[in-house]
């Protein structure tokens, strides 16, 4: 039996200039942020306040850390496919075949399972439980273990990268080729394990939220008085409640496959890929609905504060949202019309598909119908509101188009299908994130981002969109197949050199988001957000502090209408501090969920090599953990009245200093809330 | 969180608190998501059970006996744990202590039939990896299998927590979810049997 599987020396990248200097920025990255935190002396504050936090909100901001990480890793995929297609007409470019498979296969893991899943999973964590007047989330502990469970898959893409090397199947997956019988290395292994550890963090981020939103809400917080976030948060956790199982089964099954040789996928001994095919996409299809539907939610926050107007239509964003939410699973199989389904069958996804284009069209009506008549002010997730309602708009025209599978038949595996879902997932997820980072950073750190550089990233991020993916669409129409390492057509080069460069100007939108986030941390003292409602906002999570108290509520809120917190300042009551206060009783801080995901990285990598006393050790070490864990009957500690009297007398002195709507002196400023808002006939 | 002993009510409502009454809760919700990775491993079986591949089928694999057997185990486990579960609502530690030992002696039995049943045909050549067929058997079957290993390790802390610190509500509460485990398989098992077993060897 071999000690360490099958790892030895030659799995270190040495092969190749790229993969090795690849590697030697992760390691150095790696390296490098070890460095700065000793420099910083750091560690202790790291461990005993972050690491081992159960706050909902530190771990919150822990994923969006993670996303951020992984979008940068993500991106420089994405730009390398892009310029190696540039120049590889009629040549070979710079990078090998093998190399520029891990590349699109990698770009598409990352993007979906460690970008969008984190920085959607942080929003969630950080906004929802203070949206519904709540302390924290149903089960803290749990909590931390999805967002560890989370890092160890991301943590497992960045080891290949150094150890071994990627798969080469894309993001999906497919058998047979990603079987064992014609890719037997460790590539699609490190994509499974990964996959399906981050996946089990999912699935349990889905309960936890939805418990949360079930039981936790403040007094008077009924249903229908839940922010739209909140109520896309719902939707959301159902969808993942459900959907991931697909994906852990379809992944289990093919990692039997590869390692004990079972026959589920496989073309010979009664294997039938088709399984993997539908399960994944059973998956696959409310996965998308799942990275949207909170997008869409930040979205209505936005434009609601920003038209200085309540949202227009509520129940019928909520009613979409819900519809969008069952017709998610009913389109799976669009997703490969050309793989032998009957024309029955075909027909009818391609009719549920275009169907859901429907509550879709009554969302983006009724964000246009809140800008109608508002007084809009243009910050920056105001004007990645409006990218996003332009730019989705055309993307979901696009997939309109596809849905009907004698269209699908031509543009199959085409450029124009890349184009279409990056025209979707671009502006309709990662737009809707970046807006809700900077809609909300300054309730997360007590300071504004700064406007110009924030104004400067969304240009670049939609010029750069346009330029890099209108070209792959009448790419697709001249018939250029997606992942193609370099081809020979003439025609072909000038699209892909503007493709190109539009990949550049989004990397200078990156690049602002970096220097925003560094400028505004240099200049934090002329923008500091001391009232805790920098935009003169509507929902609960402005009524706190920024950054908000460890308890967030002193006294939980009560609620008596849609848009609770613009009511309670509308009717005065807002501010006014209660004569006294209760204890607050609060989780511990605990290192066991970091411990567990740790282990769960390790455990990945035993699997991935085969290293199997490992493998063992590990999960009995995670088993073990969690029995510990069940043994503590005393997991909660209780903040003293007076602490928290301390607390809120030293905000309320600092409300008295300070006015407390920030954005009185904006230009274009609608007036104060006022009792009797607009009706609803007025408009 | 208050250690005060039980009461008929935590127990069959387990809203004696907000926080236990949200875990029973969460718990549901666990087990929905688990219901539909058995649905998934279900129709994967039954999509699966011709491609024999030239191999061994259902009838030549399966034994009704067995399959019996492992049924009334399991059966007789849940009622078992029923049990345990009334003598926990009446607070009374020694009963659930004998009952909660009577499951865990019927689960072993359960799981090792199901155990030499696999090493059986594994030996006899009918093993996960000889045809798509038993290759969905086996996970299925084989997953249910997990789970009530997990299930028995579950019990065994669960009397190891009720020796320390008695009949708490802490204690109560994780009895109840696991009540609502146990029981669960046990529904699974009844479809493994009806759709597995039953039709594989009729």
């Amino acid at each position: 039996m071999d000690f360490f599987g099958r790892l030895t020396l030659d799995s270190l990248p040495f092969y190749s200039a790229i993969a090795a200097s690849g590697a030697g920025v992760t390691v150095l990255g790696g390296l490098s942020v070890v460095a700065l935190i000793t420099y910083l002396g750091a560690w202790k504050a790291l461990f005993g306040e972050w690491l081992s936090s159960l706050d909902h909100k530190k771990i919150g901001i822990m994923y969006v850390v993670v996303a951020l990480v992984m979008l940068m890793r993500g991106f420089i995929d994405a730009a390398m496919m892009r310029s190696q297609q540039a120049v590889a007409f009629n040549s070979d470019g710079y990078l090998p075949p093998g190399h520029f498979d891990q590349i699109f296969s990698s770009h598409g893991t990352i993007m979906i399972f460690f970008m969008a899943m984190p920085f959607l999973s942080g929003i969630i964590n950080f906004v929802m439980p203070q949206q519904i007047g709540s302390r924290d989330v149903a089960f803290p502990f749990m909590n931390a273990v999805s967002l560890w469970l989370t890092a160890a898959g991301a943590g497992l893409v960045l080891i290949s990268l150094v150890i071994g090397k990627f798969s080469t199947a894309g993001w999906t997956g497919y058998p047979p080729y990603s079987g064992p019988e014609f890719t037997p290395g460790v590539g699609v292994d490190y994509w499974l394990w990964a996959v399906l550890i981050s996946g089990i963090g999912s699935t349990m981020s889905g309960i936890n939220f939805l418990v949360t939103i079930l039981k936790r809400r403040a007094p008077g917080m009924t249903m229908f008085r839940l922010p739209l976030f909140t109520w896309t948060v719902f939707v959301a956790a159902i969808l993942m409640i459900f959907a991931f199982p697909a994906l852990t089964v379809a992944c289990v099954m093919l990692a039997l496959d590869r390692t004990l040789d079972f026959h589920f996928f496989t073309n010979a001994g009664g294997g039938n890929m088709m399984n993997y095919i539908n399960l994944f996409w059973l998956w696959g299809h409310p996965e998308v609905y799942i990275l949207i539907l909170p997008a869409f939610g930040v979205f209505s926050e936005v434009v609601a504060v920003f038209s200085q107007k309540r949202l227009f239509g509520y129940i019928s964003l909520v009613l979409a949202t819900m519809a969008i939410g069952i017709l998610s699973f009913t389109v799976w199989l669009h997703h490969f019309f050309t793989m032998g389904s009957s024309e029955t069958v075909n027909s009818f996804f391609g009719i549920m598909t275009t169907i859901i284009a429907v509550p879709t069209g009554v969302k983006v009506f009724d964000w246009l119908l809140t800008m109608f008549r508002g007084r809009l002010i243009f910050k920056p997730p105001m004007l990645f509101t409006i990218g996003f309602l332009v730019t989705f708009v055309i993307g979901g025209l696009s997939g309109v188009l596809l849905a009907m599978p004698p269209v699908d038949y031509l543009m199959h595996n085409t450029t124009f299908l890349i184009a279409h879902f990056h025209n979707m997932i671009i502006p309709g997820v990662l737009f809707g994130y970046l807006a809700g980072y900077m809609f909300w950073f300054p309730k997360a750190f007590g300071f504004k981002l700064n406007e110009w550089w924030g104004t400067a990233s969304f240009w670049c991020w939609i010029i750069g969109f346009y330029l890099a993916f209108m070209p792959l669409y009448v790419l697709g129409l001249m018939g250029m197949p997606r992942r193609m390492e370099h081809y020979d057509i003439a025609a072909w080069q000038p699209h892909l050199i503007v493709a190109a460069i539009g990949a550049f100007i989004i990397f200078l939108g990156i690049v602002c988001l970096g220097v925003q986030l560094w400028v505004s941390v240099r200049d934090r003292r002329s923008a500091l957000d001391v009232s805790g409602d920098p935009w003169n906002g509507r929902s609960l999570e402005w009524l706190t502090a920024s950054p908000p108290a460890p308890y967030n509520f002193a006294v939980l809120p009560k609620v008596e209408a849609i848009d609770a917190f613009w009511d309670m300042k509308a009717r005065g009551v807002a501010y006014v501090q209660p004569k006294e206060y209760e204890p607050i009783t609060m989780p511990k801080n605990t290192l066991i969920p970091l411990l567990v995901g740790g282990t769960a990285f390790v455990f990945g990598f035993a699997m991935v090599w085969w290293i199997w006393w490992l493998a063992v050790a590990t999960l009995a070490f995670i088993g073990g953990l969690v029995i510990f864990r069940s043994f503590d009957d005393d997991p909660d500690f209780t903040m003293p009245a007076s602490t928290v009297q301390a607390i809120e007398d030293r905000r309320y002195e600092q409300l008295a200093k300070h006015p407390a709507n920030e954005m009185a002196d904006e230009p274009g400023y609608a007036g104060d809330p006022s009792p009797d808002p607009l009706p609803e006939g007025a408009r | 969180m208050s250690m005060a002993s039980a009461t008929d009510a935590t127990l069959v409502h387990p809203g004696g608190s907000p926080e236990t009454e949200e875990k029973a809760f969460g718990f549901w919700i666990y087990l929905m998501s688990d219901a539909i990775i058995f649905a998934l491993l279900f129709m994967t079986y039954l999509v699966m059970f011709g491609n024999t591949a030239g191999g061994p089928e259902a009838k030549d694999v399966f034994s009704l006996e067995r399959a019996a057997a492992e049924t009334f185990l399991l059966l007789m486990s849940s009622t078992t744990f029923g049990m345990a579960s009334i003598a926990a609502a009446r607070a009374d530690r020694e009963r659930v202590v004998m009952w909660l030992v009577v499951t865990v002696a019927l689960g072993l039995g359960f799981i090792f039939l199901e155990f030499s049943e696999f090493r059986g045909m594994i030996a006899e050549g009918a093993g996960p990896s000889r045809s798509g067929f038993l290759s969905a058997f086996f996970t299925l079957v084989g997953t249910h299998g997990l789970h009530v290993s997990i299930g028995l390790i579950w019990i065994v802390t669960m009397l190891a927590q009720i020796g320390m610190k008695g009949l708490s509500v802490p204690v109560l509460s994780r009895l109840y979810r696991l009540g609502l485990f146990w029981h669960f398989l046990d529904i699974i098992w009844v479809a493994i049997f009806s759709i597995v077993y039953l039709p594989g060897l009729l």
